[in-house]
């Protein structure tokens, strides 16, 4: 048996690809209008909760400033990004690798035993027991997989006019378009800290290895 | 800082290798592919008639932004403006059969559609007014419309940065219920800033296709040789999306 399955190593590295591009178009469209708000609209500085830096060029795509070049690449990304997610929500539920891997259990949610985790993982010791994920593993992966990516789908297709007209509940269940806003962009954040906790660890825990199971599959 | 510059270095070429896909003939094609993608599947998961969320009176922004042109630079819309656009003109040509040219007075006495709804402009704010004036259908139907009828253009009186403002939308988002020619913004005639006399709302998309200053409405087989061929003002100079129902 592979330590990753085939979708899953194909799903994670198209993934990558197409979270990179979105999460760095996307910074370039924030640019465009630097306010965020919560509710259906906000137009102007007063109205906002928060004023989002200007981000440079490097961190951008393209690097300089087009907002209609950098929607572009957002919404072009957005198809494999979307039906990616789809396929790999897909094998998992009929792998059951969620349900048997990802699920926690009753007896994780123990506050001494997540405090166990926490030191364990603060000490660099990655070795643990049975199953293939400790409980922090689980609720991050959890987390990703559940609600911080779709909820960019969902965010975003909330964001969209023409998508309104097919799905005006979609509006109404973010608590507006602004607040979908709102949440696409600080969605976009969860991920970014997903990603930088997911590489550290992966860079303190044998990265070398890590990357070539998740490469050629790995052995469990 | 060490750390930054590597990130800032892996960054640049990422973005490198992305903008030689964008500049390659299969990059592009397919970066403008993806707007197609998009309105067929919004067109497909939804009615034509589908309509938008309409709101309560007291959803109403306190003011609504204008954006873009926010009037007009020239002696006619000076004096226009100064006799209250009484002698406005709206004109329907192109491929129609009856070719019209409407006064404010006829366009208030059509039957009128009043719609509060949801201002999104590209740059990402929206707000939100209610809306009055026709529907774009009952003129196109009054006009008759030829059968190689695609696309209809608004001429614009505004010209900015030294191109005459410009849109289109196809027959489907033309024939749409929520498709009006406003002439009252909350229940006032529209203030300049907003399109003084009329302006187009077209709800399904974002603000750059809801044109301001309307002198005409052009019916048309295609979209090559108004303006650069693109289909609108921005979409001719920035490349914005023909289709902004995204």
């Amino acid at each position: 048996m592979k330590r990753h399955s085939l979708s899953t190593r194909v799903w994670h590295w198209v993934n990558l690809i197409c979270v990179i591009i979105l999460f760095m178009s996307g910074l370039n469209i924030s640019n465009a209008h630097r306010w965020l708000y919560w509710g259906e609209w906000g137009f102007a500085p007063e109205q906002a909760w928060l004023q989002v830096p200007r981000f440079p060029g490097w961190a951008t795509i393209p690097d300089y400033y087009s907002l209609a070049a950098a929607r572009d690449w957002h919404i072009l990304t957005a198809w494999p990004f979307a039906i990616g997610m789809l396929f790999m929500w897909i094998a998992m539920l009929v792998s059951r690798h969620f349900w048997r891997d990802i699920r926690t259990t009753r007896d994780e949610w123990n506050m001494a035993a997540i405090r166990n985790d926490i030191v364990q993982h603060l000490k660099l010791n990655f070795s643990h027991g049975s199953g293939k994920y400790n409980f922090l593993q689980k609720i991050a992966y959890g987390l990703v997989l559940g609600i911080l990516l779709p909820g960019m789908i969902f965010t975003g297709l909330a964001i969209s006019p023409g998508f309104e007209a097919a799905a005006p509940w979609l509006v109404d269940a973010f608590g507006g378009r602004q607040s979908a806003r709102s949440v696409h962009f600080l969605f976009s954040w969860g991920i970014f800290g997903f990603f930088v906790i997911h590489v550290a660890l992966v860079l303190l825990s044998g990265p070398i290895r890590q990357l070539r199971e998740m490469i050629t599959g790995g052995r469990l | 800082m060490k750390r930054r510059a590597v990130m800032a270095g892996i960054g640049a070429m990422f973005v490198g290798a992305c903008s030689k896909i964008a500049d390659s003939k299969v990059g592009s094609s397919l970066l403008g592919a993806a707007e197609d993608w998009h309105r067929k599947a919004h067109r497909a998961l939804s009615d034509r008639t589908a309509l938008v969320n309409e709101y309560a009176k007291a959803d109403i922004s306190p003011y609504f932004r204008g954006n873009g042109s926010t009037s007009v630079d020239t002696d006619a819309y000076r004096m226009h403006a100064a006799n209250g656009f009484a002698d406005w003109r709206l004109e329907v040509r192109g491929l129609v059969r009856n070719p019209l040219s409407l006064s404010m007075e006829n366009i208030r006495k059509l039957p009128q559609r009043t719609q509060i709804t949801r201002h999104d402009c590209v740059e990402g704010w929206s707000a939100i007014g209610e809306w009055t004036g026709p529907q774009l259908s009952t003129i196109l139907d009054a006009a008759v419309m030829d059968p190689a009828a695609r696309f209809v253009v608004f001429r614009c009186a505004d010209n900015l940065n030294g191109a005459d403002y410009y849109e289109s939308i196809d027959l489907v988002d033309a024939m749409h219920p929520q498709t009006i020619i406003a002439h009252l913004l909350n229940g006032d005639d529209l203030p300049e800033k907003n399109g003084a006399p009329l302006r187009m709302r077209i709800e399904r998309q974002l603000g750059y296709k809801h044109p301001k200053y309307l002198t005409a409405i052009e019916v048309v087989s295609t979209l090559d040789g108004i303006g650069e061929g693109k289909g609108g003002y921005w979409e001719d100079r920035a490349d914005y999306q023909w289709y902004a129902g995204i």
